[in-house]
């Protein structure tokens, strides 16, 4: 489980955080433009962040961090349904019911 | 007067805002659903929400605090995925950046995705609009969205409780987070990111300290970088 102090810590820390991310422009540096290299590398944050998480999480699933070919496939079909519709909430439902076929279905 | 036509730009921020509930009410209750199982009382749910107020961060920190990963990694990654707050808050800035100082604390608390996308594209539409007008609208599109947010979050926390133990939890934060980054694939940098990101994402898997992921953020983040330059120099 995860321990007290370290996720006050983490709750503070990163609301401190995020509401310096949001205040930064608004409230210090006003409509002064940010250099162009900077907001290149800013543009693909999200999209390299969350796929370099959801990775290990996806290929080394099972109990021992095996391999599991359940969760690999519900995986494939989240970001299939994801990419071809560009609705969130299809891909989630998507993804969800192919691992409860799945698991449920074949186990 | 101009209390009158402020009301309504808040009226009308309320009205547009409407159908974004449908998007952050499903995430809110997830996460305190997931956030309870990993062991979070309904009070921490809670106040997680609404300290942070941002989907994709929280569920990040979750993950990584369950993997014991060191704060400040826990820190990072999640300050990583919410930087394009950032990027909200600088496009914000010429259209509000006029009004007290007051307001403009607390429409930072208050930016979300939704309230930059609406409110963003109102003020261009709309250049007409005073300061005033302005805010009233920016807090108008959060209204609902926060309500159903902190409500969601508490119905999350309140059924994660009382969830069957078999049902296969442990992959709902991957395929959401999948069914996230999905979308974000619009560009060829932007996919070249995603996979470059995930190729160091395995290879650095072995890294202690959790510090594979900042490594492949980062690897990630300069191939997109890179992959852009590199067709704008080719268009040219």
């Amino acid at each position: 489980m995860i321990d007290t102090t370290l996720l006050w810590t983490v709750i503070f820390g990163l609301g401190a955080g995020s509401f310096l991310l949001r205040f930064t422009f608004l409230g210090f540096v006003g409509d002064r433009p940010l250099p162009e290299w900077l907001l290149r590398h800013l543009r693909y944050t999200a999209v390299a962040i969350l796929p370099a998480l959801v990775t290990p999480l996806v290929v080394f699933s099972g109990e021992t961090g095996s391999t599991e070919p359940t969760r690999i496939a519900a995986a494939i079909v989240t970001l299939a349904v994801g990419t071809w519709t560009k609705n969130v909430f299809l891909a989630i439902g998507a993804g969800a019911a192919t691992l409860l076929a799945l698991v449920y279905g074949l186990g | 007067m101009s209390s009158t036509t402020t009301k309504s730009a808040y009226l009308a921020g309320v009205r547009d805002g409407a159908p974004f509930v449908a998007v952050a009410g499903p995430f809110a209750a997830l996460f305190g659903v997931l956030a309870t199982e990993a062991g979070l009382s309904v009070f921490e749910v809670m106040s997680f929400s609404l300290v942070v107020i941002a989907g994709a961060a929280q569920f990040t920190a979750l993950q990584l605090m369950q993997d014991e990963a060191p704060t400040i990694i826990v820190l990072m990654s999640a300050l990583a995925v919410n930087l394009r707050v950032a990027m909200y808050s600088a496009a914000l800035t010429p259209y509000l950046g006029g009004a007290p100082l007051w307001q403009r604390i607390f429409a930072a608390y208050l930016l979300v995705d939704q309230s930059y996308a609406l409110s963003h594209a109102k003020f261009e539409a709309a250049p007409e609009l005073s300061v005033p007008q302005r805010m009233a609208y920016y807090f108008g599109t959060c209204t609902l969205v926060m309500i159903v947010w902190f409500a969601s979050s508490y119905a999350g926390a309140a059924l994660g409780t009382t969830l069957p133990p078999d049902v296969p939890l442990d992959f709902a934060l991957p395929i959401a987070f999948l069914s996230m980054v999905a979308p974000m694939l619009r560009t060829m940098p932007h996919v070249i990111a995603a996979f470059v990101a995930v190729v160091v994402s395995l290879l650095a898997v072995n890294v202690p300290y959790s510090m594979g992921l900042m490594l492949a953020g980062a690897a990630g983040m300069i191939a997109g970088a890179q992959t852009e330059l590199w067709l704008k120099r080719r268009a040219v």
